[in-house]
């Protein structure tokens, strides 16, 4: 179940994006946290112990929503606004 | 005065909006720099795009305050240097460093006005990282800006009138509101009536909100301590202990913050003073009435300097403005200036009344337990924390921080500097005053690598892109 829940903007224009691989779509106004947190229930894994995190303070002040690009850009996932064809990765990757 | 520089404002809610006002009526430029994409700070934030709700649904009793504010700013955009969705990374000898875009500008300002702002102020609990944990401030984000609730189960947790404003605003959302734990014991609330002369308003409102949150069933628990949240990959409930009884609820969401915290690192880095603050209890930059810091040129105002609410930032920002015109030899208002100083020691006195009623529970603090994370950053331990303290014999944060990497995350201390403090003062049984300050560092926020190793530029000229 996703974490958070739209009261608003439900009808607003489609932003493709693909979370982890699978498209997914949010809504013209969202942070990029608030559309990966409509579909799923975590930002990134912490660095030292893999827990699961999904940001805390919403206000660009705690850093704990920097979430990963395919390419490998990193992004504050609260303060970014959805761009269409964003490439997210929530789960940690082997280097190649 | 033509030759002189253009001051630098930092930051774009309610202090900033009205410090960049008076220096523009005076005929300044100042230069406006906000991390936010819209201006109004954290309290009087706006959503990135219209959707569909109007200004009192969004700010309920503040919204003429919030209009207000928007407006003013919108009319001095053509009359200022506006640099939203900008980040002040650095602070030094009158240059700034500011980052938009992934592109650095190095601008230097005649003039520092801080208007910072403040974030939720937190004691680490078991189980505050889990996915569905938001500070207050972040689940009153997610609600006024981005139209989202953290939940459909929620608990409300900690201290402060936040706590009962965003459940409040989530009752009246329609979200179900679980339960309200609030750290203090219920006698506290009873201190509210001495702010009844000062603040009938805000007190009564108050008052109402705890009493429809009552009437719609949600359940109010006083005294709380040993609040423990439970989950396996999310957050799925929630257990503590008051009245003498163990108490668990479960839920999808929670909230939680103790009162807020200033962010004071750029004052750090300008080279202000520092003192303890016995109401905040934090180190805070030295300022006087006038907004004044304990440098020439250097202006505080705004939660920034001290915890006291947005009506306080308004004024405050506007009298900053005022002592910056007058330290230029410009013609000010002096009697705009006293009036705003007697509405500003007025709103003081408040704080003080509301400071007893919603109280920070440092006995919070006593029990952490040892496999509990401190710094959310780094991930570590209160257990790994105290035997760092133990074995190097540490008496101040700072070494605290060098040893175990506490503070030195991402947040560079912004969430768990409370917590490192409060540790430390029980551990070494120094008082909370005397343990130290985490000392800032550029860049106060994380900058790429990237930016480091480009040129900077002169002042409002961007750099081509390579």
């Amino acid at each position: 179940m996703p974490l958070l829940h739209r009261l608003a903007r439900i009808g607003h224009a489609a932003i493709a994006f693909t979370l982890d691989g699978v498209p997914c779509e949010g809504r013209a106004g969202d942070t990029l946290l608030t559309a990966i947190l409509r579909h799923g229930e975590r930002l990134r894994e912490s660095e030292f112990s893999a827990s699961p995190r999904a940001g805390f303070c919403q206000m660009g002040a705690c850093q704990d929503c920097w979430v990963q690009c395919e390419d490998g850009e990193r992004l504050r996932a609260c303060t970014t606004p959805l761009v269409e064809g964003m490439r997210i990765v929530t789960r940690q990757r082997t280097q190649p | 005065m033509t030759e002189r520089g253009n001051p630098l404002i930092v930051g774009a809610g309610p202090a900033g909006i009205r410090a960049a006002q008076a220096l523009a009526a005076a005929g300044l430029r100042p230069v406006v720099v906000d991390e936010g994409q819209r201006c109004g700070g954290q309290i009087y934030r706006q959503p990135l795009v219209a959707d569909g709700r109007d200004a009192r649904q969004r700010y309920g009793s503040e919204v003429a305050k919030a209009m207000d504010l928007h407006r003013a700013f919108e009319g001095l955009v053509a009359r200022i240097d506006y640099r939203p969705q900008s980040l002040v990374w650095n602070l030094r000898d009158g240059v700034a460093d500011i980052m938009r875009d992934g592109r650095n500008d190095r601008i230097a300002y005649d003039g520092l006005i801080l208007a910072t702002g403040a974030t939720d102020r937190v004691l680490p609990i078991p189980g505050w990282t889990l996915p569905g944990v938001f500070t207050l401030g972040g689940a009153q984000i997610a609600l006024k800006a981005q139209g989202c609730a953290i939940g459909t189960d929620v608990v409300f947790v900690g201290s402060g009138p936040l706590l009962y404003l965003v459940a409040w605003q989530y009752l009246k959302a329609g979200i179900s509101v679980a339960a309200v734990l609030d750290a203090a014991p219920r006698s506290a609330k009873l201190n509210l009536w001495r702010g009844l002369p000062l603040a009938p308003d805000i007190v009564l409102r108050g008052i109402r909100m705890a009493a429809e949150l009552k009437l719609s069933g949600t359940a109010l628990h006083f005294g709380v301590t040993d609040v423990r949240i439970e989950g396996a990959a999310r957050v799925e409930h929630i257990s503590w202990r008051s009245r003498g009884r163990d108490h668990g609820i479960d839920c999808d969401g929670i909230g939680y913050g103790l009162n807020l915290r200033s962010e004071t690192q750029l004052a750090d880095l300008a080279g202000c003073a520092f003192r303890y603050d016995m109401r905040d209890r934090a180190h805070l930059p030295l300022r006087d009435v006038t907004g004044r810091s304990s440098a020439a040129g250097i202006y505080l105002a705004g939660d920034g300097a001290r915890i006291a609410g947005a009506d306080a930032a308004e004024r405050a920002g506007e009298r900053a403005a005022l002592a910056l015109l007058e330290d230029r030899g410009l013609t000010h208002d002096a009697a705009r200036a006293a009036k705003l100083e007697r509405e500003l020691q007025r709103i003081d006195r408040f704080r003080d009344v509301l400071e007893t009623a919603f109280p920070f529970p440092a006995h919070w603090a006593d029990g952490i337990a040892d496999d509990t994370l401190l710094c959310r950053c780094e991930e570590i331990t209160a257990g790994e924390a105290r035997q760092a303290i133990g074995n190097f014999s540490l008496y101040e944060v700072n070494r605290l921080k060098a040893v175990s990497r506490v503070g030195m995350g991402r947040c560079q201390g912004r969430v768990c500097g409370t917590a490192a403090a409060e540790l430390m003062t029980r551990e070494t049984g120094r008082d909370i005053a005397c343990v130290g300050r985490l000392r800032a560092q550029p860049p106060v926020k994380p900058i790429p690598f990237a930016l480091c190793l480009r040129e900077p530029t002169n002042e409002g000229q961007h750099e081509s892109a390579h």
